[in-house]
């Protein structure tokens, strides 16, 4: 029973990756995707001009973002983004080749124009000096939008997805603003499916398992169901040992005491931040943390290490992820 | 010190270390896990007696809870506590200032300075990185602020050089802190842990770490415990010191090097947890009087009682969910300090 359930996890995970692939692989993939919804293209800024000619009528566009409705009056040639989940979903709706920077933070997909910008101190006139028709972050700091707008740049503010079906409508909303509109919702779509799929791949029988979400090692820090991690987690039916310790003044992301996380004795561990080079803890270093070993998912062996950074963004890889958990919770629940 | 002094000089001790007794025992009871009390008992009667066989109901993971994890916290909460509020009081007799506790003199600029650059570039090192990081960034502060204070008060127009020390702490400290932000903004993935590392926090408390400080806190406490008098001596000023023979200079020296080697210690396990280094001494005297010989081992019982309940607050009002320690220390400590020296106004420092 074991075995196929395993092969079937992984090949769900291989079809995941692959449908992220097709969908933002690298800026090369990105600007060939785009050269394919528009007119044949031999060099990028023939893509850009082509993609942004054959998504003329939408223009000028109105979207409503965290910072209000925002027009922008014709397809954004030059975009400058400050966010890395931000930098994902541009490439993946086909924006890539319009994009002229990214912060230092922007790591993916490979080959992003990587600056030292900043999304959390921003410098206004760095920014400008990329000559931007359209900028785009996560929060707005430092006078971001008010500063821009003397400068006649608009700016758009996405905020940390607060539900998939915010995460879903970030990206509908980038494609909107950028020219992308139809690819941008064909990129949902597929992320919709391939969650779907995995999590029905994952049947129903594991709905008592629990599990604890390790944001942070000393302090413990963890996210309940009422996060986007959590939902993200719950559409597994999995009961997180975080809710019963969650006060309405944390926001979901209570700092747990070691004590409670022994007795909660969780069955399976998720470790959002276990790169060692970025001084996490790896889930052999967790097992061997004093008095863990009673921990089921310690016993199990259920501690599973996820990659951080798709741990942490709300992008167009949420199906990569959902896929590790997917692994985790049928191996828990074999 | 007369008979009465001596009274008055045990009798808070005793109190003190009664206090801390019993702070000890509520921490070692209460928590998250809600253990059994008669159970948790029988184990620790049982431990702590090897003579004696006590069956105890505690399941193994229940014995892992209470063993591995809530006592080792206990008592590095105690150890920190005490360093913390002895370096304070040593520091408060070294510069002649109340206003002084064991963060001064670049310590815990440095120490931060230290973790940040660990968190940031030595990621990969090992959780053991931070700790040793921060040790080794608090004294190197603590050198520098002292090197510079000391050369500059040659040439010093403020008196005795005292104040050119704390000055120039307060330089380094402000240089070393700026230092710190401008790291961490290039680097804002890391912010959520140096914040937090700031914050101070005691909750992955572990036998190992209370091992590794041990060296250093004792023989730290026992350097400064043993300068009592030579403190109470340069109290009343350096030239003063000098006629009873004594040399100011080195005294301050070897007791600088001692508290920081203390606030060093506490703050590798622990990071930076304020309040306790200026208060606790402060109530030390209020409750013995000026001398430094009581001022500084009360402020070491005094400051491990303090933090042991401040702790076992931090991890208990919210339960499960915990506190940052230095919200407790301070949002606890605070109001009772403001009401001791309300209180006991009538007495003299």
């Amino acid at each position: 029973m074991r075995t196929p359930l395993r092969i079937t996890a992984v090949l769900g995970t291989a079809a995941a990756c692959a449908a992220v692939l097709a969908g933002c692989g690298s800026s090369a993939s990105s600007s060939v995707a785009a050269a394919a919804s528009s007119a044949p293209a031999t060099s990028a800024s023939a893509v850009s001009s082509a993609s942004a000619a054959s998504s003329a009528a939408s223009f000028p566009v109105t979207v409503t973002a965290a910072n209000g409705a925002v027009t922008i009056k014709s397809a954004p040639a030059r975009i400058v983004s400050l966010s890395p989940t931000l930098t994902e979903d541009l490439y993946a709706v086909g924006a890539g080749p319009q994009v002229v920077a990214v912060d230092a933070d922007s790591d993916y997909p490979a080959g992003v124009p990587k600056t030292g910008l900043s999304g959390l101190t921003p410098n206004i006139e760095a920014i400008a000096k990329y000559n931007p028709s359209l900028v785009i972050a996560s929060q707005n700091s430092g006078g971001l939008v008010s500063g821009l707008a003397k400068l006649g740049v608009p700016v758009l503010i996405e905020p940390a997805a607060a539900t998939i079906a915010a995460a879903y409508a970030q990206i509908v909303q980038v494609g909107q603003a950028t020219g992308h509109a139809g690819q941008a919702a064909s990129v949902v779509a597929g992320m919709q499916q391939q969650i779907a799929a995995d999590v029905k791949q994952a049947g129903s029988g594991h709905h008592d398992l629990t599990y604890y979400w390790e944001l942070s090692a000393n302090p413990f820090y963890s996210a309940t169901s009422a996060t986007f991690i959590g939902q993200v987690v719950g559409l597994f039916g999995l009961k997180n040992i975080a809710d019963a310790a969650s006060k309405p003044a944390d926001g979901g992301y209570p700092q747990l005491s070691q004590e409670y996380i022994v007795t909660a004795k969780p069955q399976v561990i998720f470790l959002a931040d276990n790169q060692a080079a970025d001084g996490g803890q790896a889930p052999a270093v967790v097992e061997k943390r004093p008095g863990w070993s009673g921990i089921p998912a310690v016993q199990d062996h259920e501690v599973i290490g996820l990659n951080d950074d798709v741990a942490s963004r709300w992008g167009p890889r949420l199906p990569e992820l959902v896929a590790e958990i997917a692994q985790a919770v049928e191996q828990a629940s074999k | 010190m007369g008979g009465s002094g001596r009274v008055r000089k045990m009798s808070a001790l005793g109190a003190a270390a009664a206090f801390l007794v019993v702070a000890a025992l509520v921490a070692a009871f209460v928590g998250a896990a809600d253990l059994n009390p008669l159970a948790t008992a029988a184990a620790l009667i049982d431990k702590a007696l090897p003579f004696l066989r006590l069956p105890s109901s505690l399941s193994s993971v229940d014995r892992a809870v209470l063993f591995q994890i809530r006592l080792p916290r206990v008592v590095l909460g105690a150890l920190v506590g005490g360093l913390l509020a002895l370096a304070g009081a040593g520091y408060q007799g070294v510069f002649r200032n109340p206003l002084v506790d064991s963060g001064m003199l670049g310590a815990s600029a440095g120490a931060g300075l230290g973790a940040t650059l660990a968190i940031v570039y030595l990621g990969g090192a090992g959780p053991q990185a931070v700790p040793v990081a921060a040790f080794a960034g608090s004294l190197a502060g603590v050198a520098v602020a002292y090197g510079t204070g000391a050369a500059a008060a040659r040439h010093s127009v403020l008196g005795d050089g005292v104040a050119t020390l704390l000055l120039a702490g307060v330089a380094v400290g402000s240089f070393l802190i700026s230092v710190q932000t401008f790291v961490l903004q290039r680097s804002a993935p890391d912010i959520g842990a140096v914040y937090s590392w700031l914050l101070g926090s005691l909750s992955a408390a572990s036998w190992q770490q209370v091992t590794t400080i041990l060296p250093y806190a004792a023989v730290s406490s026992v350097v400064i415990l043993l300068h009592g008098r030579h403190l109470d001596v340069l109290a009343v000023g350096d030239e003063e010191a000098r006629a009873l023979g004594q040399r100011p200079d080195l005294v301050r020296g070897i007791v600088v090097a001692a508290c920081a080697l203390a606030a060093a210690s506490a703050v590798a396990v622990s990071g930076i947890i304020g309040f306790v280094g200026i208060v606790i001494p402060h109530v030390a005297r209020r409750l013995a009087g000026p001398s430094y010989t009581s001022v500084l081992p009360l402020s070491l019982l005094g400051g491990a009682a303090f933090l042991v309940l401040a702790d076992t607050l931090a991890r208990t009002v919210l339960s499960p969910a915990e506190l940052p320690i230095g919200v407790v220390t301070a949002l606890v400590g605070a109001p009772a300090f403001v009401w001791v020296l309300r209180g006991t106004s009538h007495v003299s420092t």
